[in-house]
């Protein structure tokens, strides 16, 4: 075992992971972040904790995090490179692991062209393969990024992103290769509609053995409407989202709608688990964090194991 | 001195149309307003931004571009570029709060004498609306005074 | 070449607005290429505000005059003779030629007339786009000619992230994914097991985070 992280202990006993996700508030209110994560209690082996997710403005990652530590829940400690430099990437490392946290996820972010500060600039002084490197160094060298010994340094468990449906799509078996080679022990993947293609994409992926190299989780984020469908379908970048979906969801009443997104969440956690390479799920719903038991229970991913 | 503004008018004409339909309308004895001065180009495409900056800048009232029709510029997209720096020096006029109706571009063939005329009388009709060039009696202003 | 955009005529006359006599500095170089404050540049703002005064019923005046590159002292020299008529010069050169003339003249303010905007190449008439950040550790070597840093809207060296659609950023669909150029140049090279090659976290040192950069050539100081 490389770390204390909850998440590796699971994977590495083989049983499926599950972990979820919670955007902590765009305040001060710390009952925010207890009321999304006291949903997931008993149903996740971690939180994600998102890092000012889509470039707005929110309650930091770590010290929301924190919180859901002292709720004895297992945060995954997301960062971004869009808003600070290594030097502050690794204080907040170190921060962050000196209280516990043990689990992180390393991204570029969204470009703050997104978010409700475009004005901001843009740190981007390190990128998400090299955030991967930075975290792997300094817990197995146990060595800052300048190349300067820790003193007792941070073992993260480390994750990273995956798009098999961004462009180039050849290039993204590659892409999680090279994630694989800067270290990343899971992958969290990006919401996955359009199925035929993750599986492609795996195919891809076991052929060069990265399966066995890395933990894959994959995404999954069920629908509320139709709208929402249509909406990530045509302007959220890098989704991909078949016709059969959002025609499947406009076929059924409006009410009736978020019924019809869990049923077919629940159907792609079905196949998904077929999938050979595929080591648990990353359940992503936005501002639905209630739904998430509802989900798992439906899918026989409950209850999580006890590593 | 008189109270009746006669607008002055700079017309920048391309030889292969507008200058000949002026030709032709003189020949057919069409009669336009001899508020238009014009001035002959090879092409359109050969008027700058500045020359019509510096005309209103000395005093015209306005200032058009007659260009050939689309598609039939003797040198393929000359009349296609002065629209362009007409729209151009339009944008310019608006930052310094000047109105930029006082500028346009016209585009003709060589035969319409009767649209040059027209045209002449149009844009003359309304630049007598739009009243004098508004730095004009400033201009006048600074030759009474260089003339002591 | 340096890129560069005239300012609102408003933030201009602003500048301008308390002097009578202004000294309009264009240059000759890259600001002429791009058609920002070259020579027509000049007398175009020149009219302008010439306009713009007396429509105000104020009569400034103006002396133009267009230098051969405004970032050489030696060029800027030819403004002494002018300097004693004017009260403010307005700079329509990139930032390093206004720095020139605010440098040399002292006691004259200098205002600059157009936004210096970026490195960046022709891309056909009337269009230019940024390609270098000058970052002082070039990388076009081994990303296939095409730079992350200047065309990446993350800068990413470790390219394309998940927002890449249809060869397009997701910033902008009128962006180009600078790591699908590099993807298709690798390609055409047969150099495709690059992209799995990791580029080390860059040192910016060499780039503005390492402090303002000079460049001392021994042999050819003076």
């Amino acid at each position: 075992m490389k770390t204390e992280s909850r998440l590796e202990k699971v994977l590495a006993s083989g049983a499926l992971a599950v972990t979820s996700e919670c955007g902590p508030p765009r305040g001060a209110l710390p009952e925010k972040v207890r009321e999304k994560a006291g949903m997931l209690r008993g149903c996740v082996d971690a939180i994600n904790v998102t890092d000012n997710q889509t470039a707005m403005v929110r309650m930091s990652s770590w010290a929301a995090g924190i919180l859901i530590k002292q709720m004895g829940l297992d945060p995954v400690l997301q960062m971004v490179t869009r808003d600070r430099n290594r030097l502050a990437m690794q204080a907040d490392i170190i921060g962050a692991y000196s209280l516990g946290i043990n689990t992180m996820l390393c991204l570029s972010g969204d470009h703050p062209k997104f978010g409700d500060h475009p004005m901001a600039a843009n740190v981007h002084d390190i990128d998400s393969v090299q955030l991967i490197q930075m975290v792997v160094k300094m817990r197995n060298e146990g060595k800052f990024q300048g190349g300067k010994d820790i003193d007792h340094p941070p073992k993260m468990f480390v994750g990273a992103a995956a798009n098999p449906f961004a462009d180039p799509f050849e290039l993204r078996v590659m892409r999680l290769a090279k994630k694989v080679k800067a270290g990343a022990d899971f992958i969290q993947t990006q919401c996955i509609y359009n199925l035929d293609k993750f599986e492609t994409w795996m195919e891809g992926v076991r052929q060069r053995g990265l399966h066995e190299k890395v933990y894959i989780l994959a995404g999954i984020t069920p629908i509320k409407t139709a709208g929402m469908a249509r909406y990530m379908k045509n302007r959220v970048p890098g989704m991909d989202v078949p016709d059969a979906i959002v025609k499947r969801m406009e076929s059924v009443p409006k009410e009736q709608q978020p019924e019809e997104g869990i049923r077919i969440a629940v159907e792609s956690i079905q196949r998904l688990k077929e999938v050979e390479g595929v080591s648990g799920f990353h359940i992503m719903a936005i501002e639905w964090e209630e739904k998430v038991p509802e989900i798992l229970e439906k899918s026989g991913l409950l209850p999580r194991p006890e590593p | 001195m008189t109270d009746i503004f006669e607008p002055e008018i700079v017309a920048f004409c391309c030889h292969y149309c507008a200058y000949t339909a002026a030709d032709m309308a003189g020949s057919k004895r069409i009669s336009y307003p001899p508020n238009v001065k014009i001035i002959r180009v090879p092409c359109t495409g050969k008027v700058d931004a500045i020359h019509i900056m510096k005309a209103l800048e000395k005093g015209a009232d306005g200032v058009y571009v007659a260009g050939c029709l689309e598609g039939d510029c003797h040198f393929k997209t000359g009349n296609l570029r002065a629209a362009q720096r007409v729209r151009r020096v339009k944008a310019l006029l608006e930052e310094i709060g000047f109105d930029s109706r006082r500028v346009e571009m016209i585009l003709m063939s060589a035969g319409m004498g009767e649209r040059f005329a027209q045209t002449a009388r149009e844009f003359t009709e309304k630049i007598r609306e739009l009243g004098p060039n508004p730095i004009r009696s400033a201009i006048q202003e600074q030759a009474r005074r260089a003339a002591g | 070449m340096i890129t560069a955009v005239r300012k609102p005529m408003e933030e201009i006359i602003a500048c301008v607005s308390p002097y009578d006599r202004i000294l309009l500095v264009g240059c000759n170089e890259c600001v002429s290429v791009c058609s920002a404050g070259g020579r027509k540049e000049v007398a175009l703002l020149s009219s302008a505000l010439q306009m713009h005064f007396l429509k105000q019923g104020k009569t400034i005046e103006i002396r133009e005059m267009t230098l051969e590159r405004q970032c050489d002292p030696e060029y800027v020299e030819e403004l002494v003779n002018y300097m004693d008529g004017a009260d403010a010069v307005l700079s329509m050169a990139c930032g390093c030629g206004v720095q020139t003339i605010a440098a040399r003249f002292r006691e004259k303010p200098v205002f600059p007339a157009v936004n210096t905007t970026f490195m960046g190449a022709s891309e056909r008439q009337g269009v230019w786009s940024e390609r270098c950040q000058g970052c002082g550790d070039c990388v076009l070597g081994i990303t296939g000619g095409i730079c992350p840093i200047a065309r990446c809207s993350k800068r990413l060296l470790n390219g394309p992230c998940g927002g890449s659609t249809k060869g397009k950023c997701e910033i902008d669909a009128n962006v180009d994914c600078a790591w699908q150029l590099i993807w298709d140049r690798l390609k055409a090279l047969g150099l495709e097991k690059r992209i799995e090659d990791v580029i080390e976290a860059k040192d910016w040192r060499t780039s503005r985070d390492g402090g303002p950069r000079k460049i001392v050539r021994e042999d050819l100081a003076s």
